[in-house]
């Protein structure tokens, strides 16, 4: 009987072993006020029908006692799980990036060179990966268990978590947050492979259209060139360099351009009107699918020169706050 | 008191039951103590209907594959499930019925503060059930009992807004009940009984009050909002219109975690009063029980979202979130420190009543641990949504707050029916119940962690053997639950007859006959002692 | 109903409920039960107003524009007659408590005028905007912002959504509001009420006033925050 899933992910130890402690916490409180109660029950026990009990005053020191202890180690508990949740709610700079589409009741994920896989996903040992999550839909949750990892993916925001897995094998990867009639269908697997053998998979497979000119293609359909183009007085600003750029806001604020700033400049463009530019964008909220807003996403991530943003992996949606430089301190 | 020796005393006079006959009598009724014994019919049966589709549950999760119901159909038995054990059975639960039969008898008062509105409370009780009752039968309801947005607002085909609907207006049920007491408890204590004088059982059932009126509310508007929202297509939690289906998880939560409280708080409340009654002494440190009931409350209030840890709160909300949700647990165990410490140096009677009571003690302590696992952030990232969450709160939920509503009912069932039920098979079903129970739900422990999510309708095959065993504990748990409710009406009509106070415990209920007079008492008592005043110049009391 | 089984007792003054020792703690009672009524009223109107200063936040541009194309004379008026009927209302609870039967039924039936003023009032302004198409749903139609002409942000509509929803409970609330008073007015014309028996008018004079508050917060956060100069 297994107790545990297999621990394929970095943060998995650490999970478990916050885990056992936990337990054994629990079984020692569980045990004492059990054992507690059945002695006190059997010693205690009435013995004659009109017995009555010996007087027990109160005693204010038990109760500072018993409430001090708790209170202790609960927050032991508290700051331990607090520094794991922030292991894995950072990922760090070297991260992959996978895009994935929830919907009713499919996962679509997508790596950056176009590679398209349903419900699966190949990824190599050591190698973190961040996920960039949209559904089309209803709220779904990417789960996990090998890895002690799961994201809610909420429509209307973009959801940004990591992992990096440790162990080659294939897990389950089930949707974990009730979406409908097939939620328990909407299950596959993530096979970890190693080093090797994820290039030779790579090889194999054909890569279809990158996000990144999907998402090009998109741009110029939805016009955004006519604005936001290269030459002088152009009525938009630029987009070249804009990714994990900082940027500065008509209200002084200064915040840094992330996956969630783009998709809220997209869908919401007053939220953040930057220096210098007349408030004029249309919004395009519902005009552009989940699907479309993560191409022209990558397709503005493809624009700057260095891949990778440093990015904390909260939801995208509670926007970046003023950032002095350029580390993400999205609150 | 009644004199050891004596033959019990019989009560051929008027007493609520008889004072008048006919249906018309009882559903026009103000008298608080047939108002408890129509919400006691009522959650009974909505008790039948959410364990029947239990039952449904279980039955399906025998097998790994999909196979006795279709998809949808399954979606619909647990949503049903949901619906009906919370907004019907568990939250109007112990303060309808044995809350509104007792908290005026241990006052002293005649009566609650707002009679009439206690009949209407009943009213708005079965009205929203029925309504509730009639869209699980005119096709059901998918959403889950959490009603999500966009999935209830936009995706789903059951029937949110009638049931929406139906939960509203228990909802005012729940409402007019909490200001009832509320009130009642303010303004009708009988002189002398200060507030340090008054029984737990009215502190805990102040303190859940005060989260009913404060709680409620918000879930009211909250789902008008989604009713309004599927019949107008107004987009207020919908993304496709600029809405935020977070927004809605906070403003459900915000009342729907409080709501557990309005739960468990009159539990622990029954548990305070079996504790003292069955070690036959005070309390051990009554102001700390009484404290940590309205700090309960409070706390309540401000760790709704340790719900949303994983739905893209921001790291700093979880952290303020799970410090609080760590706190909240602190008076809970201080009560069950107290509970076992009063155990010490009494004299403990093994009656049925106290059977449950220790069984509370047990499965609560265990459960409420169970929860730490889940304010802990790192922790729960990994357990949310799983069976790891779902064993939790039964554990609260069934091994608590039913233990003690069970408990409860046995203890007073002699001063509400006149009647003893019998020990032995009540001995028995409590045994039954608490093997069942935890055969249940500790299963659901491992294959929580294990990696099982919730609500899955077909599950990977290595997940079977957990689930046959928690689906043999559910058949025990059910025949447990049945038999209480084969007794209790057997003994109506064929039940020793009870005297006044058969337990020898202290409280202003147990000086009035059993079953009382509709006036509950001539005069009103004065109150000159301490709450459990069990060891100054006590006389032999009957014994049980 | 039951409680003609229970004798009154001698001497008592026939609105003293048998329940309760005397009329001072039946009053008190009354009066605590009101008010925590109105503590649940706060509550329930407060989940709107969170979603709206959250959206309002996060949507400044387009509610600001929506707001603009409230009609600010009608709100005014609106809050204008409000006050006023608070003012009647009062002068009710004061008749009540003098046994005046006259004065209170005619200062209950100016509370109703008002009050139903005020509803007649937003009748025009849902219709209005029924005429304009800013009724959320199928038939809306993004509305131009006054000043530039331009369309607002698509936004706009959950402005209108939380409007309808929240101007149509306070509107709600006053129908039940005008509802008590007629039964008031009933009540006071059978000389019911009396220097030592007017509960009745003050409770609902509390549930009055409390309607009107709630308007209070709702007319500037509707109708006046980021209105362009008049």
């Amino acid at each position: 009987m297994h107790f545990f899933p297999e621990q394929a992910s970095t943060f998995a130890s650490h999970v478990d072993a916050l885990y056992l402690f936990l337990i054994a916490v629990t079984a020692f409180f569980s045990l004492l006020i059990g054992v507690l109660v059945v002695v006190f029950a059997i010693r205690y026990r009435r013995k004659s029908p009109d017995e009555v009990a010996l007087e027990v005053h109160e005693s204010g020191l038990l109760e500072i006692v018993w409430t001090v202890i708790p209170f202790g180690l609960t927050m032991v508990m508290f700051f331990w799980g607090a520094s794991v949740f922030f292991r894995i709610t950072r990922p760090p700079s070297n991260a992959i990036d996978i895009y994935v589409t929830a919907k009713q009741w499919m996962w679509k994920l997508q790596h950056t060179d176009g590679r398209r896989e349903m419900n699966e996903l190949h990824v190599p040992i050591g190698q973190p990966v961040r996920l960039t999550m949209a559904s089309e839909d209803v709220i779904h949750s990417f789960y996990v268990p090998a890895f002690r990892f799961k994201r809610d993916v909420v429509p209307g925001r973009f959801s940004v978590a990591w992992f990096q897995a440790t162990k080659p094998g294939k897990y389950h990867l089930f949707c974990a947050e009730y979406c409908g009639t097939r939620h328990s269908g909407m299950i596959g697997w993530i096979y970890v492979m190693t080093p090797a053998d994820y290039q030779a998979w790579l090889a194999g497979g054909t890569p279809g259209e990158t996000l990144a000119s999907a998402g090009a293609k998109r741009f110029v359909e939805n016009a955004c060139n006519t604005c936001h183009g290269e030459q002088k007085g152009a009525r938009g600003p630029s987009l070249n360099g804009l990714f994990g750029r900082a940027v500065r806001l008509q209200n002084g604020q200064t915040i840094l351009a992330d996956e969630a700033y783009v998709r809220e400049s997209i869908v919401n463009p007053q939220a953040k009107l930057v220096e210098g530019y007349p408030p004029i964008m249309p919004t395009f909220q519902g005009l552009i699918s989940e699907e479309g807003l993560l191409q022209l996403t990558a397709y503005i991530k493809s624009l700057s020169p260095a891949p990778a943003a440093p990015g904390a992996a909260s939801s995208a949606a509670s926007a970046a706050t003023p950032v002095p430089e350029r580390k993400s301190t999205r609150p | 008191m009644t004199n050891s020796n004596a033959p019990p005393a019989r009560h051929p006079g008027a007493n609520y039951l008889n004072s008048s006959y006919g249906v018309r009598s009882w559903l026009l009724t103000s008298d608080h103590k047939r108002i408890a014994i129509m919400y006691l019919i009522g959650v009974t049966v909505f008790f039948a209907i959410g364990g029947l589709a239990a039952a449904l549950i279980r039955l399906e999760l025998l097998t790994p594959a999909g196979d006795v119901f279709q998809a949808e159909t399954y979606n619909k038995i647990f949503t049903t499930h949901g619906i009906m054990m919370v907004f019907f059975f568990m939250i109007p639960g112990i303060p309808a019925v044995l809350g509104n039969f007792l908290v005026p008898l241990m006052i002293g008062a005649k009566d609650l503060a707002f009679p009439r509105i206690n009949l209407l409370s009943w009213y708005l009780y079965i009205v929203g059930g029925l309504i509730a009752l009639w869209a699980v039968v005119h096709g059901g309801l998918d959403t889950g009992w959490t009603f999500y947005t966009p999935y209830s607002t936009v995706y789903s085909n059951g029937w949110v807004v009638v049931t929406a609907v139906g939960i509203f207006i228990a909802g005012f049920s729940s409402i007019l009940t909490g200001l009832n007491f509320l009130v009642t408890i303010h303004t009708m204590r009988a002189p002398g009984m200060g507030w340090t004088r008054m029984p737990l059982f009215c502190w805990g059932m102040y303190a859940a009050s005060i989260i009913q009126i404060l709680g409620t509310p918000v879930v009211a508007i909250t789902i008008l909002l989604v009713g309004a929202e599927r019949l107008f297509h107004l987009g207020i939690f919908d993304p496709a219109q600029g809405g935020d289906p977070v927004l809605f998880q906070h403003l459900f939560w915000f009342y729907s975690h409080p709501a557990v409280y309005i739960m468990i708080l009159p539990a622990m409340a029954v548990i305070s009063e079996l504790v003292t009654a069955f070690s036959r002494k005070p309390i051990f440190g009554y102001k700390f029980i009484a404290g940590s009931s309205i700090a309960i409350a409070v706390l309540s209030f401000l760790v709704w979202g340790h719900h949303m840890f994983v739905s893209g709160q921001s790291v700093y909300a979880g952290l303020v979130f799970s410090v609080l949700s760590f706190l909240v647990a602190i008076p809970s165990a201080i009560k069950v420190f107290n509970w076992t410490t009063t155990l010490y140096k009494g004299s403990v009677s093994y009656q049925t009543p106290l059977l449950y009571a220790l069984g509370f003690i047990g499965l609560f302590t265990f459960g409420g641990l169970t929860g730490l696992f889940l304010a802990c952030l790192g922790l729960d990232i990994h357990v949310h949504d799983t069976y790891f969450i779902v064993a939790h709160f039964h554990y609260i939920m069934v091994g608590g707050t039913i233990m003690a509503y069970l408990g409860g009912l046995h203890y007073w069932w002699p001063k509400i029916s006149g009647k003893m039920y019998p020990e032995y098979w009540s001995r028995v079903s409590a045994w039954v119940i608490f093997i069942g129970f935890n055969l249940t739900f500790f299963p659901q422990f491992i294959v929580g962690y294990l990696g099982m999510p919730r609500r899955y309708h077909a599950y990977p095959e290595e997940f079977q053997v957990l689930n046959v065993m928690s689906t043999a504990g559910a058949s025990i748990l059910g025949i447990g639950y049945l038999i209480p409710l084969v007794y209790f009406i057997w003994s109506m009509r064929y039940g020793q007859d009870a005297v006044d106070n058969p337990w020898g415990a202290t409280g202003l209920e147990w000086e009035t006959p059993s079953p009382p007079p509709t006036e509950n008492f001539p005069e009103t008592p004065a109150v000159t002692g301490k709450a459990y005043d069990y060891l100054t110049g006590r006389e032999e009391a009957a014994v049980g | 109903m039951a409680d003609a089984t229970h004798a009154a007792a001698p001497g008592a003054p026939p609105e003293l409920r048998h329940h309760f020792v005397d009329m001072e703690a039946q009053k008190e009672a009354s009066a605590l039960g009101m008010w925590i009524f109105l503590v649940t009223e706060v509550l329930f109107f407060g989940g709107m107003f969170t979603a709206y200063v959250i959206y309002r936040a996060s949507y400044t541009r387009a509610f600001e524009g929506a707001s603009n194309l409230l009609d600010l004379r009608l709100g005014a008026f609106n809050t204008v007659v409000l006050i006023v009927s608070s003012l009647t209302m009062a002068l009710a609870v004061w008749a009540g408590q003098q046994g005046r039967k006259s004065l209170i039924v005619l200062f209950l039936l100016l509370t109703i005028l008002l009050g139903s003023t005020f509803l007649g009032v937003k009748v025009i302004e849902y219709r209005q905007k029924f005429v304009h198409h800013e009724v959320p749903g199928p038939h809306f139609v993004v509305p131009l912002d006054e000043e530039t002409h331009q369309p607002l942000p698509r936004q706009s509509e959950m402005f209108f959504s939380l409007y309808f929803c929240m101007t149509g409970l306070h509107a709600l609330h006053m129908i039940i509001g005008i509802g008590l008073l007629l039964w008031l007015v009933a009540r006071a014309r059978r000389g019911e009420f009396t220097p030592r028996y007017n509960t009745p008018v003050d409770m609902v004079g509390l549930y009055w006033h409390f309607v009107d508050i709630v308007w209070i917060f709702l007319f500037p956060l509707l109708y006046l925050l980021g209105r362009h100069a008049l």
